[in-house]
């Protein structure tokens, strides 16, 4: 499944797709966002590449309390970094967006504090793993605290930004609503969720791969 | 059967607040600005280039580097 070709051809495509229709389809022409809408494909589909990205993760984590294999620990971890990863650039792609819509890089947005602090959060699990010496240990208790900072991903991002007065679609006065309209879906949907979150995988795959030859050859 | 006319109402009512919050904005209905200039200078395409480009270079690294680990799991076996 990792050295097959199919599904990254297929990543490949859908995001040709998504840059060339992202840029050239035609998109509701809405105020305050105006052409900066098509973000939705690139800024939004990073969010949805780290929760999918992040969800796998913690399945293997879980795996490995179960079993206790070391693949599935390998496999946590390298899936969690891209998690991160995917989060990284969805915050500093969002403050680009945020400087020439709502005016400044940081406005203390309750969604734009929420994302970070689970990043923070996902980062203290690579700190935390890292100060243990015992691979048994590392790989148990970073199992643990993989399924707690997941679980955290919930309240910090999509349910007190919701509940809270935020400049994000979906926060307490806020009636915006850009998912609704169908050219937007049709790009959104089938080309950059899954080509964002495919490329994810690929590179997740590569580094577990390397993992696994490196340890190989070390024993 | 009640369960289809609830549905049908929800959307009913659901399609006339769209309606309505059409309503209210056009008081404030100015013509939004959107980059038609830039599509008719043909600029637009410039844009798709370079994200075009920048995709290609990443894919081009990425498939290297998976024939490299391929190449190198086969030796190691």
């Amino acid at each position: 499944m990792l050295r097959q070709k199919w599904w990254k051809i297929v990543c490949v495509i859908l995001l040709l797709y998504t840059a060339v229709a992202g840029f050239l389809g035609s998109v509701p022409a809405e105020p305050i966002l105006n052409e900066t809408i098509r973000n939705l494909y690139f800024h939004v589909a990073m969010w949805m590449a780290m929760m999918i990205t992040l969800t796998v993760s913690v399945i293997y984590s879980v795996k490995y309390l179960r079993t206790n294999k070391h693949v599935y620990d390998i496999y946590a971890l390298e899936y969690a970094k891209t998690g991160i990863l995917f989060g990284i650039l969805g915050v500093v792609t969002g403050s680009v967006w945020a400087r020439w819509t709502w005016g400044s890089f940081w406005s203390n947005d309750p969604k734009q504090l929420g994302a970070t602090i689970a990043l923070l959060i996902y980062l203290a699990y690579l700190v935390l793993r890292n100060s243990m010496t015992d691979l048994d240990k590392r790989a148990r208790i970073g199992a643990v605290y993989n399924i707690f900072a997941f679980a955290m991903l919930f309240p910090t991002i999509w349910i007190i930004p919701r509940m809270v007065d935020s400049l994000h679609p979906g926060g307490m006065g806020n009636s915006f609503n850009i998912e609704m309209d169908p050219r937007l879906r049709e790009v959104f949907y089938p080309g950059a969720i899954p080509g964002w979150t495919l490329l994810g995988v690929w590179i997740t795959t590569l580094r577990i791969r390397l993992q696994l030859v490196a340890e190989r050859r070390h024993n | 059967m009640y369960k289809k006319i609830l549905v049908f109402l929800f959307l009913c009512q659901a399609f006339c607040m769209r309606l309505l919050a059409q309503g209210d904005t056009s008081a404030a209905n100015k013509p939004v600005e959107m980059a038609d200039k830039f599509r008719a200078d043909g600029k637009i395409y410039v844009v798709v280039a370079v994200v075009v480009v920048i995709l290609l270079g990443i894919f081009v690294y990425v498939a290297r580097l998976d024939r490299k680990i391929t190449r190198f799991e086969k030796e190691i076996k």
